[in-house]
């Protein structure tokens, strides 16, 4: 025991204290978060319920089957994600640096495919803005594209955030940080992971496959 | 006290600028909060002179229209996001908090010193806006005006709130966490002093409002830079969605700004009548129920903006409720006087200030949560005397009733107790005939937010100004007198008060690490009358 009193802070009396005190910690980050994508899903609802013709019309535009690709490669990368988090509460430092690799790489391979989502959408002319073009449209669509970049461009933010997260944990575990006794880190970051995860859970029906035939 | 056996403290446990900018001690953070907000608060009091200076005289003679417009936008996002909010909380609560539940420091003290850097960024981005012409919106940045009408510095102050947001973001996790998880042995839930159960219900206020107003500033960002229109109207947006958003954080900030003052009042009233607290659960409980409350009355801010009158009955109703955990404070902190052996040092003077003061503000606060009233004087002075009565009345009060009265623990020196009790007095009857005549001007008509006005509201404005020139000698007094404390203050023991709670326990200042040895909580809170301090 007392060689690991060196991952116990000075302000902590043992490592169980701290243990409690990071993870009260994420899960109240996480209440926030929640708050804070609440503003843009409350903006959704009303103008879904005001205007649902010209929502489920502009929902069309989106690509549903890369919609549904990248929430496979979401969902998979919080499986290996859980993974990671396994093999660090046993001691598996090779595990958990695999797992978090895995992690990185299917959450990079989701933002490849959001970028060329938005790539598409500006060559189509449907982000919003002085050059937004969808004919024979209502006016209401062009809400709809302003929320689903403001939807999605928050949660690649995350993503991205999230990336540099995992990053983090997979230079700690190839310095030896983390052991059976010491990696509330990595499940800090898992918790993180699996919440911007479940965004997309939200954000995906809503935005792609709400109202479709 | 023999001076040369100085005990090592967290002022003088290192030297330089380095080990400021870099410290993690949650009392050195608080002190770099102290001058950060101080300098905004400066800033503030610059606009707030320049707004009574042109409202001296009827005609709009000192600034023109538009500057006019934005000397009180100003005045308004540097007074509430960069002095109010962070006031009380950043600065006392961060340097209290682990004192007084018997902690080493926050459970995160790099979390704590990366908050102040964030209110720094942010703070740096407003005064750029500043600088470079001013916002014109008003504090409220309303939709469109703020998107497509203004042709001012929206952007940058949107930025900086937005940034500052995850300052009090950052500072209520780490409050949460710490009273959950730091208590001392011995400290149950229910001997934490009030000022912790303030700070508790002020944090969950932070944490579930403040990413609400950074997400709508950052729609309002996005559409103004980008054109992502969510609110504009040629779309089919909504503007009143905005105002729903922005008033959904922007009413609970309001008890962000008065919960802590209430809990620094609790600790001074029981000191000062040497009595412990009267009905102690039934304040900490009304905190939470001000902070529940106060998410839901966010309508009675738009009693005028198209909301149905459904939802503007159920938010009235709501908002009367507010009145309800208000009172228990009121009542039960005049209960606690009650036969108490009553000093009236400077603290003293101001907690009371503050009771009569917050009052007032409070019961105005029903006149305007009635409907049919509140049409009449919706947008007048009226409501710009009821906030100020509640912001500057009482948290105001309350943050220097703190100061005063955790000076000694914080600096290691006593403050001048004369010119105290003259600046107490100047800032009550400075505050009254600054604000007071504004019921009257409100109630009369005269509409808040213009640079001139009719003849016939002079003479009430003449005294509004009076008042506020009272009122910045009682702010300008206490700055020369504490500053000057440092150095020729006597010098203070721990405990100068003979007052109840583990800040006392320990050495004025206190070391780094705040206790010899982890305190071991053994009564309950304010356990007075305390024996007369010993002289050490």
């Amino acid at each position: 025991m007392s060689s690991r009193t060196s991952t116990v802070a000075h302000q902590f009396d043992d490592a169980e204290q701290q243990r409690n005190a990071s993870t009260l910690g994420i899960w109240v980050f996480l209440v926030t978060e929640i708050m804070m994508f609440g503003g843009l899903f409350t903006a959704y609802v009303l103008y879904r319920s005001s205007y649902p013709e010209a929502f489920a019309a502009a929902s069309h535009h989106l690509n549903a089957t890369l919609g549904a690709a990248n929430t496979i490669v979401l969902l998979s990368s919080s499986l290996s994600m859980a993974l990671a988090v396994r093999a660090s509460q046993v001691g598996s430092r090779w595990g958990t640096v695999a797992g978090l690799v895995v992690t990185i790489v299917l959450g990079c391979i989701f933002l490849g495919v959001k970028g060329y989502e938005y790539a598409s959408k500006f060559e189509e002319n449907l982000v919003p803005g002085p050059f937004f073009d969808l004919p024979g449209a209502e006016p209401q669509s062009e809400l709809f594209f302003s929320l689903y970049f403001a939807m999605t461009g928050l949660h690649a933010v995350h993503m991205v955030i999230g990336v540099g997260v995992l990053a983090t944990l997979v230079v700690m575990a190839l310095r030896r940080r983390f052991d059976a006794d010491y990696h509330n880190p990595v499940e800090i970051g898992g918790l993180y992971w699996h919440f911007v995860d479940i965004v997309w859970i939200y954000l995906f029906p809503l935005l792609y496959l709400l109202g479709r035939h | 006290m023999d001076r040369a056996e100085k005990a090592v403290d967290y002022l003088n446990a290192d030297y330089g600028v380095r080990s400021w900018l870099l410290t993690r001690d949650h009392k050195r953070i608080a002190i770099l909060y102290l001058l950060s907000i101080t300098v905004m608060f400066m800033l503030g009091s610059v606009f707030a002179v320049l707004i009574r200076l042109e409202l001296l005289t009827p005609a709009g003679d000192v600034v023109q229209a538009d500057t006019y417009n934005k000397l009180f936008t100003m005045h308004g996002i540097v007074m509430i996001f960069f002095f109010l909010v962070p006031s009380i909380p950043a600065v006392l609560g961060n340097f209290l908090l682990p004192l007084m539940i018997g902690a080493r420091d926050l459970a995160f003290p790099r979390l704590n010193l990366l908050s102040w850097y964030v209110y720094m960024v942010g703070a740096a981005f407003t005064l750029w806006a500043v600088i470079t012409g001013g916002v014109d919106t008003g504090w409220t940045f309303y939709t469109p005006y703020s998107t497509t009408a203004s042709h001012t510095n929206v952007l940058a102050t949107a930025v900086g709130i937005f940034i500052t947001g995850f300052s009090s973001i950052l500072t209520g996790v780490n409050f949460i966490v710490t009273i959950h998880t730091m208590r001392a042995p011995g400290m149950t839930w229910f001997r934490l002093p009030l000022f912790v159960w303030a700070h508790y219900a002020t944090s969950l206020i932070m944490i579930l409002g403040t990413p609400v107003i950074a997400i709508t500033i950052l729609m309002l960002g996005l559409e103004r830079a980008f054109g992502i229109g969510i609110f504009d109207p040629a779309l089919g947006g909504d503007p009143i969605l905005f105002q729903h958003l922005f008033w959904f954080y922007s009413h609970p900030a309001v008890y962000i700004m008065i919960l802590p003052s209430m809990g620094v009042v609790s600790e001074i009233i029981t000191c000062f009548a040497r009595r412990r607290i009267f009905g102690y659960s039934f304040i900490a409980a009304s905190s939470l129920a001000i902070a529940v409350f106060g998410f839901l009355v966010w309508g009675h801010h738009m009693f005028t903006s198209t909301q149905s009158v459904y939802a503007a009955m159920v938010f009235s109703v709501l908002s009367f409720a507010v009145a309800v955990p208000s009172a228990v404070k009121v009542f039960n902190w005049t209960a606690t006087l009650y036969r108490g052996s009553i000093t009236f040092e400077a603290p003293m003077l101001f907690a009371l200030g503050f009771i009569g003061l917050f009052t007032i503000g409070g019961l105005t606060g029903l006149f305007l949560a009635a409907l049919g009233l509140d049409v009449h004087v919706h947008d007048t002075y009226f409501v710009v005397a009821h906030f100020h009565y509640i912001m500057v009345g009482g948290a105001l009060m309350g943050y220097l009733g703190a100061i005063h009265f955790w000076w000694p623990k914080m600096t290691g020196r006593m403050y001048p107790e004369a010119p105290a009790r003259i600046s107490a007095a100047l800032v009550f009857v400075g505050f009254n005939l600054t604000f007071f005549p504004q019921f009257i001007l409100g109630y009369l008509g005269m509409p808040r937010r213009y640079h001139a006005y009719p003849e016939e509201f002079q003479v009430l404005n003449v005294m509004s100004t009076t008042g506020a020139s009272i009122l910045g000698v009682g702010y300008l007094v206490p700055l020369c007198y504490l500053i000057w404390s440092l150095w020729r203050g006597r010098v203070a023991e721990a405990n100068p008060w003979g007052a109840a709670g583990l800040e006392w326990r320990t050495n004025s200042p206190p070391p780094t690490e705040n206790f010899a040895a982890t305190p071991i909580v053994e009564e309950e809170a304010y356990a007075y009358p305390l024996k007369e301090p010993e002289v050490v």
